[in-house]
């Protein structure tokens, strides 16, 4: 099966010295395409630096890291555009949703294909089919604010996946939602990775979506839980 | 995608409240150079209005405006008969308060002989002065109508023309009088303190003037005519050139100053109500910032979204400003002369604030850490 994120002796610290604090301490992990992963773990466990490492948001202090098949990281960036590597390879999704209020639901959407120099036609189209997709076609043209918490989190979705990302990282995207919504969520979520073959790799504490789990792996103390490949559910 | 229209859009009462603020700053500060550029105007209309090459005064004095100046009215035939004059003419200037219908009007009172040198330029409604006497010339700015009687002194004057725009240099309506009246007026003493005088010895003269005025005629210099003057008249003599920068210099310059100071104050407080404004915008969006630098937007939509937001902001408050202001300068005390040179600098001026003012905001937007975005 096709590896999309393969970490190898990841690892970030803060500090030197007497104040030094690894966050991670070089951990191997590799997430497939088409599989939904949970991060578990307690807080301060190193679960939302691992995920700013794989966003490419912060730079990790030593190791290997290679993004839907490229090397990205090798000891240092391999890439300058780390923005841009964002905006083609990985999708963000967000506790809150973080919708851009001063746009609309569709322009929430349209904004990530025009960074990535789409049309606007083009964009508009994409953005329309990915909200049919997930069933808030008819909330197009309002405001962020106008949404219930389920359905703006389906929006956020829908741009998260609006560049055809392979990677998608999405931090407690069920914390706000009730158990109904969480499941609805999580199941758009298995359903995004199932047909466009992608990685989903989610972040939370949410006992209530473990059973939506491809894998889920443990974090403590920077180290992953039961050995280098993590626990994997059945 | 412009996103700072549409967030302009999102919050548009806000953002056409912070422009209605900004525009009166703005209409203020080019109110300031407008009254400004009435003051130079003004100032040199008086000077101009003769129309002469050549202000013949008080030998060492620089009358007769920025000094007082007074000389025998027959220095007028001295100077006509020099080679190079092609006319001459008399004239006299003096403040007064004229008493029309109770009402009391602070007039610039100039005296002239009809027919030479000296006069207003153009009536605008009514007649020149006709008669010897009794007779007077004002400015519309004096809201004193035409066939209106006024006092002043002991003599009662009917308005026979109006003039348009013209004022002194501390915006009074100029009023023209035939150089007799206005001798009377500036140099006769009333009954009592005439015979006062005559016991003494001292018969007076009120056959004075305040200056000559000159034009020469073709190929002449003024230059050389008036050190001629000076040398060989026992005069003062100064050029047309020399008298309106003596006038800029000693009786405007200090307004210039008092204006140019108030309005650079202005445009800094501008600056930094622009800045603040621009930054608080900026704050307002930080989570959005971060969430836009972390779907990958690159610095350059960032900094877009912050300046393009300054830049609507001062535009618009400019704009504002300047319709307004154009829509209420002839309301003012003094005349307003906006010139659409000083326009277009102030806008310049503004357009480079609102950059600079809004580089406090991107300089924070740019370090905004897209992890913010992440996590509650």
């Amino acid at each position: 099966m096709e590896a999309l994120v393969e970490l190898r002796g990841l690892a970030k610290h803060y500090g030197d010295g007497a104040t030094r604090v690894d966050a991670l301490r070089g951990l191997d992990l590799d997430i497939h395409a088409g599989r939904v992963v949970g991060l578990l773990g307690p807080s301060g466990s190193g679960k939302s630096t691992l995920l700013n490492l794989i966003g490419a948001i912060v730079e990790p202090s030593a190791g290997w890291m290679r993004l839907d098949g490229e090397v990205v990281y090798d000891g240092g960036w391999r890439r300058t555009d780390l923005r841009r590597l964002r905006l083609e390879k990985i999708g963000f999704i967000f506790q809150f949703h973080n919708l851009i209020p001063f746009l609309s639901v569709s322009e929430n959407i349209e904004v990530v294909l025009d960074l990535a120099g789409r049309g606007r036609a083009d964009a508009r189209a994409r953005a329309r089919e990915l909200l049919d997709y997930l069933e808030v076609g008819e909330h197009a043209g309002r405001r962020p604010s106008q949404l219930s918490g389920g359905q703006a989190q389906r929006v956020a979705i829908a741009r998260a996946l609006a560049n055809r990302p392979r990677i998608i990282l999405a931090d407690e995207p069920t914390a706000a939602l009730d158990s109904q919504r969480a499941g609805i969520v999580m199941d758009l979520l298995r359903k995004v990775a199932a047909e466009q073959r992608a990685a989903v790799i989610v972040v939370t504490h949410d006992e209530k979506i473990f059973d939506r789990f491809d894998e889920m792996h443990v974090l403590r103390d920077g180290s992953l839980d039961g050995g280098a490949a993590g626990e994997a559910m059945p | 995608m412009n996103l700072a229209l549409r967030d302009i859009r999102h919050r548009l009462g806000r953002f056409v409240l912070t422009c209605v603020g900004l525009a009166l700053l703005l209409g203020v500060v080019l109110s300031m150079i407008g009254i400004y550029r009435g003051l130079v105007d003004d100032a040199l209309l008086l000077v101009r209005a003769p129309a002469a090459d050549l202000w013949v005064v008080e030998a060492g004095t620089l009358g007769p405006f920025a000094e007082s100046s007074r000389i025998p009215k027959d220095a007028r035939e001295t100077v006509a008969r020099l080679e190079g004059v092609a006319e001459a003419g008399v004239l006299t200037f003096q403040t007064a308060e004229a008493d029309h219908d109770g009402r009391k009007a602070r007039l610039y009172v100039v005296g002239y002989e009809p027919g030479r040198l000296g006069g207003p330029a153009a009536v605008a409604e009514g007649r020149p002065i006709a008669r010897a006497h009794y007779e007077i010339v004002v400015d519309r700015r004096a809201g004193i109508p035409l066939g209106a009687r006024l006092r002043l002194g002991s003599e009662t004057f009917t308005v026979v023309g109006r003039t348009a725009g013209q004022v002194d240099s501390g915006g009074n309506p100029l009023a023209y009088l035939t150089l007799k009246d206005a001798q009377e007026l500036q140099f006769e003493l009333d009954g009592a303190a005439a015979r006062n005088q005559a016991l003494r010895g001292d018969a007076g003269s009120v056959n004075q003037v305040n200056a000559v005025v000159a034009r020469l005629a073709p190929g002449a210099s003024p230059d050389r005519l008036a050190e001629g003057i000076r040398r060989w008249k026992h005069l003062g003599a100064l050029t047309q050139d020399g008298q309106e920068a003596l006038l800029l210099t000693s009786v405007v310059q200090k307004a210039r100053r008092q204006i140019g100071l108030f309005t650079a104050t202005l445009l800094a407080v501008s600056a930094v109500v622009i800045a603040l404004i621009v930054y608080t915008m900026t704050m307002d969006k930080m989570r959005e910032i971060a969430t836009l630098k972390l779907i990958g937007a690159p610095d350059r939509a960032i900094v877009g979204l912050i300046v393009q937001q300054a830049l609507a902001l001062g535009g618009i408050g400019f704009t504002l400003g300047a319709a307004l202001i154009a829509l209420a300068a002839d309301h003012f005390p003094r005349r307003v002369i906006i010139l659409p040179a000083d326009t277009l600098a102030l806008g310049a001026v503004v357009a480079v604030v609102c950059v600079a003012a809004s580089l406090m905001g991107v300089r924070y937007a740019l370090r905004v850490d897209p992890a913010q975005a992440l996590g509650g």
